[in-house]
């Protein structure tokens, strides 16, 4: 009896061990597969754009990227992106209001309506604006009537990138507002408050940090949007181009390194939007606790 | 306040419910989960749209009055703090939304932190902050703005035994002291009974009966409440134990254990006439006294045992004498006592 329970109380002992070496080989193995995907298909590219930039020293770089076209484009990619995160954050902080406080026939349907841009191809919602508004397009005769351009043109533009970024915020904030409940508003109504005072007094503090990063992910979207805006931009240099198309117009220009300066300034945004995301999780983190 | 008077047709929730509220009165709404308390209070606050049914305050019918406008404070059972706001904006909300001066708020503020005892934690958050502190703040903040009613919904359910029973004392003492008409929902028969002046029990948002604790413990009037309050045990064919025949007029009865009394055999010689034979089957120690299931022919039943009395052991045979059963036939309730007890002291 005596001899199996020390047996037994060996067994007991040695198993976190034994397991513990099986779980650092494991962790070994997880970490190096990582590493080597992500140097492989993020660092080295992220790397080589860097690199190629620079190849031909930094007078071309400069040249490239305050070039006259450069900075139109990026302008009407700021345009863009600000109309995009702009019209998508009321839209959304509404639909999350509205799907979360209130219940109603066909939310379900909403809900789902919302992620539709995830789910279709952004050629296609390119597409589907020139079916609308383009020459072809069935509100083609009253928009020329009224001399309003939307294909080929800013709005069209604009149009493609909201398209695209709708789910952003509104999918942020959707879970958020259900795991909150409707006990901090009711008691706020309760109290004689209006909707917006509980809107910005209560709500609106408990959502923000979700709130900004649906805002920071709609932003990084809303930048490098391509297909849409490429099926609806109609490539006028200066005019409707926006960075990611004049990209690619320097690449099939045979300007490489010009074409990766300009790739640069969108690497450069984009690491910009990745330390403000950082932040605001941080600080969403540390909100959530306190 | 002349009284709240409500009643609904064809809402699942709450089925033609009529509840009346005195002023200055202390409610208590009790019954089992998912019986419609909780829709109760939550119609009387606004926060629910009845179909049908008035509801008045004060006289008034505030059906189309919205929740804001009604007077009324209201603690949810998970308290719902405001929780990016301090315990003081917390308390102030009500008075800023009803647009106070500084000064008033500072000074309503602070009084009512002295009245729940929380001086000094004005700069805390709710996180902050211990269940039984939580539960004091939205109280503070539901009777910031002076309502005509408090509403609380389940006040204790989310804080631990020990807490609770502090709290339970100093919430009464403290509503006494205010002489605010209130109203609270639970589940818990202890909570409402030593809380509440009045108890209203509800059963499939249907009210059964409205009365002082006492009376609703002594007096139930439906087989619902009879059962639902106190311990009870089922007494199938009660009509066949001794000095209760008159229980074959009805289809159901019950017994409490404080009417049931356990005594070694041959005790109990003086009530020949109307003490049974039974079997313990389990004896529990419940602290002050012992629990003891005896089995009296088929009916299990539980008796309450003092610790002073000689002990007893599982599969003895004991002595049982029932004083007094409840007996129901439809929505007719009864209370039955033993008859040949009745004559029996008579006789000695």
């Amino acid at each position: 009896m005596n001899v199996s329970g020390a047996d037994e109380m060996e067994k007991v002992v040695a198993t976190p061990e034994i397991m513990l070496k099986k779980f650092d080989a494991a962790r070994f193995l997880l970490i190096s597969v990582s590493v080597v995907f992500l140097v492989v298909m993020l660092a080295l590219p992220l790397f080589t754009v860097i690199f190629v930039s620079f190849r031909q020293g930094w007078h071309v770089y400069k040249n490239a990227v305050t070039d006259f076209y450069t900075l139109k484009a990026l302008q009407l990619t700021v345009i863009s992106t600000v109309a995009a995160v702009a019209a998508n954050t009321f839209f959304g902080v509404f639909a999350a209001w509205l799907i979360t406080k209130f219940s109603f026939r066909g939310k379900k349907i909403l809900v789902t309506a919302i992620d539709i841009p995830f789910a279709i191809s952004p050629v296609i919602a390119g597409l589907i604006f020139i079916f609308m508004f383009g020459r072809i397009g069935w509100a083609y005769p009253l928009l020329s009537k009224f001399n309003i351009d939307i294909v080929f043109a800013v709005p069209g533009i604009v149009m493609a990138v909201i398209f695209v970024t709708i789910p952003f915020v509104a999918r942020e904030l959707i879970p958020v507002l259900n795991s909150q409940g409707k006990d901090e508003e009711e008691a706020a109504a309760l109290m004689g408050a209006s909707g917006f005072t509980i809107f910005r007094r209560i709500t609106l503090p408990n959502i923000k940090w979700a709130l900004m990063y649906g805002v920071i992910l709609c932003t990084a979207r809303a930048m490098g949007e391509f297909g849409a805006v490429s099926v609806l931009s109609g490539h006028l240099r200066g005019k409707t181009n926006t960075l990611p198309l004049h990209v690619e117009i320097l690449y099939n220009e045979y300007k490489y390194t010009e074409s990766f300066a300009v790739s640069s300034i969108l690497v450069l945004l984009a690491i910009v939007i990745l330390i403000a995301r950082n932040v605001v999780e941080h600080k969403g983190r540390k909100g959530n606790e306190a | 306040m002349r009284g709240i008077n409500k009643s609904f047709g064809n809402f699942k929730a709450s089925n033609d419910t009529n509840l009346c509220v005195e002023k200055g009165r202390l409610v208590g709404l009790l019954g089992p989960s998912g019986s419609g308390k909780t829709t109760i209070l939550r119609i009387i606050a606004g926060l629910e749209i009845p179909d049908s049914g008035d509801i008045m305050i004060n006289g008034k019918r505030v059906n189309d009055m919205n929740a804001g406008s009604r007077g009324i404070g209201f603690v949810f059972q998970n308290y719902a703090l405001f929780r990016y706001m301090s315990v003081f904006e917390n308390v102030a909300f009500g008075l800023r939304v009803k647009k106070e001066s500084e000064a008033a708020i500072k000074k309503r503020v602070s009084e009512l932190m002295s009245l729940v005892g929380l001086d000094g934690f004005e700069k805390r958050f709710p996180s902050q902050l211990s269940g039984g502190q939580r539960q004091r703040v939205a109280f503070a903040r539901a009777i910031a703005p002076n309502p005509q009613i408090l509403l609380l919904d389940e006040p204790f359910a989310a804080i631990d035994a020990k807490v609770r029973q502090e709290l339970r004392k100093w919430l009464r003492n403290t509503i006494g002291v205010l002489g605010i008409t209130s109203v609270f929902v639970t589940h818990d028969q202890d909570e409402a009974v030593e809380v509440a002046d009045e108890i209203v029990v509800i059963n499939a948002g249907h009210v059964e009966q409205k009365g002082s604790p006492v009376d609703i413990y002594k007096h139930p009037a439906t087989p619902f409440v009879a059962r639902f309050i106190g311990h009870s045990d089922a007494m199938e064919n009660a009509a066949s134990f001794k000095g209760f025949e008159a229980a074959r007029d009805f289809a159901e009865a019950i017994v409490r254990p404080e009417f049931v009394r356990v005594e070694k055999r041959g005790l109990l010689e003086d009530y020949v006439a109307s003490a049974e034979e039974g079997v313990v089957e389990d004896i529990s120690f419940r602290g002050d006294n012992m629990e003891i299931k005896v089995r009296v022919s088929r009916v299990l039943l539980t008796a309450n045992y003092s610790l002073e009395k000689p002990g007893l052991s599982v599969g003895e045979k004991v002595s049982v004498l029932i004083r007094r059963i409840y007996v129901f036939d439809g929505d007719r309730t009864e209370i039955l006592e033993n008859e040949n007890l009745r004559e029996n002291t008579v006789f000695i």
